[in-house]
C-alpha cells in the first residue's frame, strides 16, 4: 500500500509538467522557431562558403546545416553543445568569435599589449618634450618660445620701450 | 589589330615608367637637370600611353570580342554596354590595368602641376612615383596580361592562355563569354572600385613627395606637407566614398541586412584610411607648430604600404586560403615590392632622423597637440587590432595548421573602445587650444556641451528606453556633435556681435573665410552621423524569419508584413526571378508594397538575394526572400531586419565629401595661410613673409 501511495503523489506531479510543457510549447509556437535556429547560426560561420555567416548563407548545404540546428535544438541540445558539435565536426573555423585560449589566444592579447605599448610611448615622448634637453639647437631661443613675435617686431618694442624709459 | 595596339601601348607603357624612373633617379643623384626634364617628359607620357591599352581593352569589351581572354571571362551577350565598359575592373587582369592606369594620370597630373617651389623634390618625385607605376604596368605585362588568349593544346582537356601561340596549338574563341559576376552588377559595385583605387592611388603622391623629402634632405621643411595636401585630402575622400560605396553594396545585394561585416576585404580597406586618417591630422601640427615630423613620415609610410597591401589581398585572395598565394606569381610579386616599399622608405627616413628635428617643445600636458597625439595613438591602436585580427587565420594556418575564423565579434569587442575614446576626442579636441590649456578652463567650456548632450542623450534613452546598452554610444554621439556645431554655433555669434551680420550671412562668411577649418567641421560630421549608423546597427538591430502562406503576416518592431504572392518570371539578362509581393503596415495604416526577390543567374549558376527596403530617416525595414515552396500559394519564407539610422551612413558619405570639397576648394591662399599659420614668422621663407591677416 505504501508504495502506491507514493504513485498517487508522483502521478499528477507528472501530469502537471507534461501540461506546463505543452502550454509552453504552444505559447511560444512550435520551438525552435527560425529566430532560435538563426541565433545559434548566427555564432557559425559557414563550412564551406568563405566568410559568411551560417545565418545568411543560402547554400543547399547551409540549409542542411541549419536544419541541423533546428534538430539539435528540438531534441533539447543547449548552444553551447551545438557549437561544440560543429567545431568536433568541422574545426574551429566554423566559429565567428575566436576562442580565448591556446595559440587562439594571441588574436585577443597581443592588440591589448600593442595599445598598452603604443601608450607607455605616448607617455615617455610626452614626457621627454616636457623637460627639454639640455642642447643649444638653432630652434631653441626666444623666437621659439614665442613664435608669434617677429624679430623685428620685437627690435621695436625694445625701441619703444627705451623711448618710455 | 586594335588589340594589338593595346598590348604594344602597354609595353611601351612599362618601358617608359621604367626609364623615367631611372632618369629622374640620375638627373637628381648627379643633378642633370637635362636627364630631369627627360624624365618628366617621359612620366607624363606614360598616362596617355596607358590610355591607348585601356581603350583598346574597353573596344574589346563593347565588341565582344572573345578573342580576348578577359573579355570572355568577364563580358557576355547578354550585358548592356554600360555593364561591359564597368567589365574593364570586374576581373583581375582589367582592374590590375585599370589602376596603373589611374596611378599614371596622378602622376601624370602631379608632375604638370606648376613647379614653383619645391624644385628639388621634382627628380625624386618622378623616381618614386614612376618606380610603383613600373610595378603595376610591370604586373600587367608580365603576370596578369589583359590581351591574353585562350589556346587549345593538342591533347589537353584544358585550355591555355597565353599571349602569343605556344607550340602547335589552336587558338579557341568562345562564342559566348562568362559574363560579370551577378553580384558585381549593382551601382555600388561598380563605382566603388574606381573609387577606391583612386583613394588607393591617390597616396601615392603623398608618398613620393614624403619620399622625395627624405632624400633630398628636405624633410625639415613643410614644403611636401603643403604641396600635398589636397592630393592627400582628395585621395582620403575617394578611399572614404569608396568604403561607403562597398558598404551600400553588401546592403543592397550581399541580404545579410548590414553594412560593414569585418571581411577580410572590408579591413583591408580600412586599415589605410585609418592610417590616412591619422596622417592629416597629424600633419597639421607639423605644419601649425613643426612637430611631428617624423611621425607623420611613418604615417604616411605605412599608409600608402597598407594601400598596396589592400591591393594585394583583394587581388591575390590570399586571405581565403593561404594556397592561393602560391597559384600565381601575382602574390609573390606584390609581397616582394610591399616588402621593399616599406623597408627601404623606412631605413631612408633611419638614416634621415638627425634632419627631422621638432621645432618647438610640448608646452603643456592639456593641449591640441596632446590630443592629437591620442588620437593618432587610438587610429594606430585600431589599424593595428584590424591587422592582426584579418592576418590571423593565416597566421593560425601556418603555425598550428588550424584553420580559424575571426569573425564580427572580435573587431567589435576590440575596436569598440577605442572607437568610444575617438569619439570623446572629437568632441573635446576643438575646444582645446594650441600649445597648452587650464583645466579650469577646459571644464568651463566643456559644460556646458556636457550638459546639452546629456539632456539630448536623456531625451533619446526615453525613446529608446529598452535599449540601455546604447545610450553611452548615443550619448557620445550627442556630445561630440554637440561640440562640432557649437564650433559653428561660436563663430557665427563672434561674426554677428563683431560686425553686425545677419546669421545666415555671418555663417557663409565664416564658413567661406575658413574653408580649412569648417570644411574639416563638416567631415567630422560626416564621420559622426556614420557613427550614428554604427550604434544603431549595434544596438537596435531586430530580426525575425517566419514561413507565411499567402494573408499570413510577421510582426516586428511595430511593423506588419503581410504576405500576398509569389510568382516567377524569366528577367532580360540571363536571370530567372522570382519575386515576392507583401505590403507593410504600422499599426492599421499601409505604409508601402514591398517586393523582395531571389534572381537566380542561370549561366553563372549564381543566386542573389534582393532586399525589398522601405526606407526612412529612423529606420530601414528591409525584407529578404528566404525560401519558398512552390509558387503561388505555399509557404515561403521572410527574413525581415529592422535596421535604425542606417541611412545616416550614406548622408554621412555626402557630408565627407562636401566637407572635403569645401576644404580644398582653392580660395585667396594668402587669407587662408595666414589665417591658419601659427609658426613663427622667422622660419618661413620670404614668399609668405609679405602676407599679414
Amino acid at each position: 500500500m505504501r508504495r502506491l501511495a507514493w504513485l498517487w503523489i508522483l502521478l499528477p506531479l507528472g501530469l502537471a509538467a507534461v501540461a506546463a510543457v505543452s502550454a509552453e510549447a504552444q505559447e511560444g509556437g512550435e520551438f525552435p522557431t527560425d529566430n532560435d535556429v538563426n541565433a545559434v547560426a548566427r555564432k557559425l560561420y559557414c563550412p564551406v562558403c568563405p566568410n559568411t555567416p551560417l545565418d545568411v548563407c543560402a547554400t543547399k548545404a547551409c540549409q542542411d546545416w541549419r536544419a541541423q540546428i533546428r534538430d539539435e535544438l528540438a531534441a533539447g541540445w543547449s548552444e553551447e553543445e551545438i557549437l561544440d558539435y560543429f567545431v568536433a565536426q568541422y574545426g574551429e573555423r566554423v566559429l565567428a568569435e575566436p576562442q580565448r585560449r591556446g595559440f587562439t589566444s594571441l588574436v585577443w592579447i597581443l592588440p591589448v599589449i600593442a595599445a598598452a605599448a603604443g601608450l607607455a610611448g605616448v607617455v615617455a615622448v610626452v614626457r621627454g618634450w616636457k623637460a627639454p634637453p639640455k642642447r643649444a639647437g638653432p630652434a631653441s631661443g626666444a623666437t621659439a618660445t614665442y613664435p608669434e613675435v617677429a624679430p623685428d617686431v620685437l627690435a621695436r618694442i625694445e625701441k619703444e620701450l627705451e623711448k618710455i624709459a | 589589330m586594335l588589340n594589338d595596339v593595346g598590348f604594344l601601348a602597354l609595353v611601351i607603357g612599362f618601358g617608359l615608367s621604367v626609364y623615367a624612373s631611372a632618369a629622374a633617379a640620375w638627373g637628381g643623384w648627379k643633378g642633370r637637370s637635362t636627364w630631369v626634364a627627360s624624365a618628366r617628359n617621359a612620366a607624363c607620357l606614360v598616362f596617355p600611353v596607358l590610355t591607348v591599352s585601356v581603350v583598346a581593352l574597353v573596344a574589346a569589351l563593347l565588341r565582344l570580342d572573345f578573342r580576348l581572354a578577359y573579355v570572355a571571362d568577364v563580358s557576355s551577350q547578354a550585358m548592356s554596354p554600360f555593364l561591359r565598359v564597368t567589365a574593364l575592373w570586374g576581373g583581375q587582369q582589367g582592374s590590375i590595368l585599370f589602376w596603373a592606369w589611374l596611378m599614371a594620370g596622378f602622376v601624370c597630373a602631379a608632375v604638370l602641376r606648376p613647379w614653383r617651389d619645391n624644385r628639388e623634390l621634382l627628380p625624386w618625385v618622378i623616381a618614386v612615383a614612376m618606380l610603383t607605376t613600373a610595378f603595376f604596368v610591370g604586373l600587367s605585362v608580365f603576370i596578369t596580361n589583359p590581351f591574353e588568349r585562350y589556346w587549345l593544346l593538342p591533347g589537353a582537356q584544358d585550355l591555355t592562355r597565353a599571349l602569343f601561340a605556344p607550340r602547335g596549338a589552336m587558338p579557341y574563341v568562345p562564342s559566348e563569354g562568362d559574363g560579370l559576376n551577378p553580384l558585381l552588377r549593382h551601382f555600388g559595385m561598380i563605382a566603388h572600385p574606381p573609387t577606391t583605387y583612386l583613394g588607393f592611388t591617390g597616396f601615392v603622391i603623398p608618398f613620393a613627395f614624403a619620399i622625395a623629402a627624405l632624400i633630398a634632405r628636405k624633410g625639415q621643411e613643410d614644403g611636401w606637407i603643403r604641396a600635398t595636401r589636397r592630393w592627400t585630402l582628395v585621395a582620403w575622400m575617394f578611399l572614404s566614398v569608396g568604403l561607403i560605396l562597398g558598404g551600400r553594396w553588401a546592403y543592397d545585394v550581399l541580404g545579410w541586412g548590414g553594412f560593414w561585416g569585418w571581411d577580410p576585404v572590408e579591413n583591408a580597406m580600412l586599415m589605410p584610411w585609418l592610417t590616412g586618417t591619422a596622417f592629416l591630422h597629424s600633419v597639421m601640427i607639423t605644419e601649425k607648430r613643426g612637430m611631428l615630423k617624423v611621425w607623420g613620415m611613418i604615417l604616411i609610410i605605412l599608409t600608402y604600404s597598407l594601400s598596396l597591401f589592400g591591393t594585394f589581398i583583394t587581388r591575390t585572395g590570399v586571405i581565403g586560403s593561404v594556397h592561393a598565394f602560391a597559384k600565381s606569381a601575382l602574390g609573390p610579386a606584390f609581397f616582394v615590392f610591399i616588402g621593399l616599399t616599406f623597408l627601404g622608405s623606412m631605413s631612408l627616413l633611419f638614416r634621415r632622423l638627425p634632419d627631422l628635428r621638432t621645432e618647438h617643445e610640448l608646452e603643456g600636458l592639456l593641449s591640441r597637440e596632446t590630443a592629437f597625439l591620442l588620437q593618432n595613438l587610438l587610429f594606430l591602436a585600431i589599424t593595428f587590432a584590424v591587422f592582426w585580427g584579418t592576418v590571423f587565420p593565416m597566421i593560425s594556418e601556418l603555425v598550428t595548421g588550424t584553420k580559424i575564423t575571426v569573425g564580427p565579434p572580435y573587431f567589435k569587442q576590440v575596436t569598440g573602445p577605442f572607437f568610444f575614446a575617438l569619439l570623446v576626442l572629437m568632441g573635446l579636441a576643438p575646444l582645446l587650444a594650441w600649445r597648452r590649456h587650464g583645466l579650469r578652463s577646459l571644464a568651463r567650456t566643456a559644460a556646458p556641451l556636457l550638459v546639452a548632450s546629456l539632456v539630448l542623450t536623456a531625451g533619446w534613452a526615453y525613446v529608446h528606453r529598452l535599449h540601455p546598452a546604447a545610450w553611452a554610444g548615443l550619448w557620445l554621439v550627442s556630445f561630440a556633435s554637440v561640440a562640432v556645431l557649437a564650433e559653428f554655433g561660436k563663430g557665427v555669434q563672434a561674426r554677428m556681435e563683431t560686425r553686425r551680420e545677419t546669421p545666415a550671412l555671418a555663417f557663409v562668411r565664416l564658413v567661406g573665410r575658413n574653408r580649412r577649418r569648417y570644411g574639416g567641421y563638416l567631415v567630422h560630421l560626416g564621420v559622426l552621423m556614420i557613427a550614428l549608423a554604427f550604434v544603431g546597427d549595434a544596438y537596435f538591430k531586430q530580426e525575425t524569419q517566419d514561413t507565411l502562406r499567402v494573408g499570413e503576416q510577421l510582426a516586428i518592431g511595430g511593423y506588419r508584413l503581410v504576405f500576398e504572392d509569389l510568382r516567377a518570371y524569366p528577367g532580360t539578362d540571363g536571370r530567372e526571378i522570382v519575386e515576392a509581393q507583401a505590403s507593410l503596415y504600422r499599426g492599421g495604416k499601409f505604409l508601402a508594397a514591398l517586393a523582395p526577390r531571389r534572381d537566380y543567374f542561370v549561366v553563372q549558376e549564381q543566386p542573389v538575394t534582393v532586399p525589398a527596403v522601405y526606407a526612412t530617416l529612423a529606420e530601414d525595414v528591409y525584407v529578404l526572400l528566404v525560401g519558398w515552396e512552390g509558387t503561388g500559394y505555399g509557404s515561403t519564407t521572410f527574413k525581415v531586419y529592422l535596421n535604425p539610422f542606417i541611412n545616416w551612413a550614406w548622408l554621412g558619405g555626402g557630408a565627407i565629401v562636401l566637407g572635403v570639397l569645401l576644404s580644398v576648394f582653392p580660395g585667396s591662399r594668402a587669407y587662408a595661410e595666414a589665417s591658419y599659420r601659427l609658426r613663427s614668422r622667422r622660419l618661413e621663407g620670404a614668399e609668405t613673409a609679405g602676407e599679414s591677416t
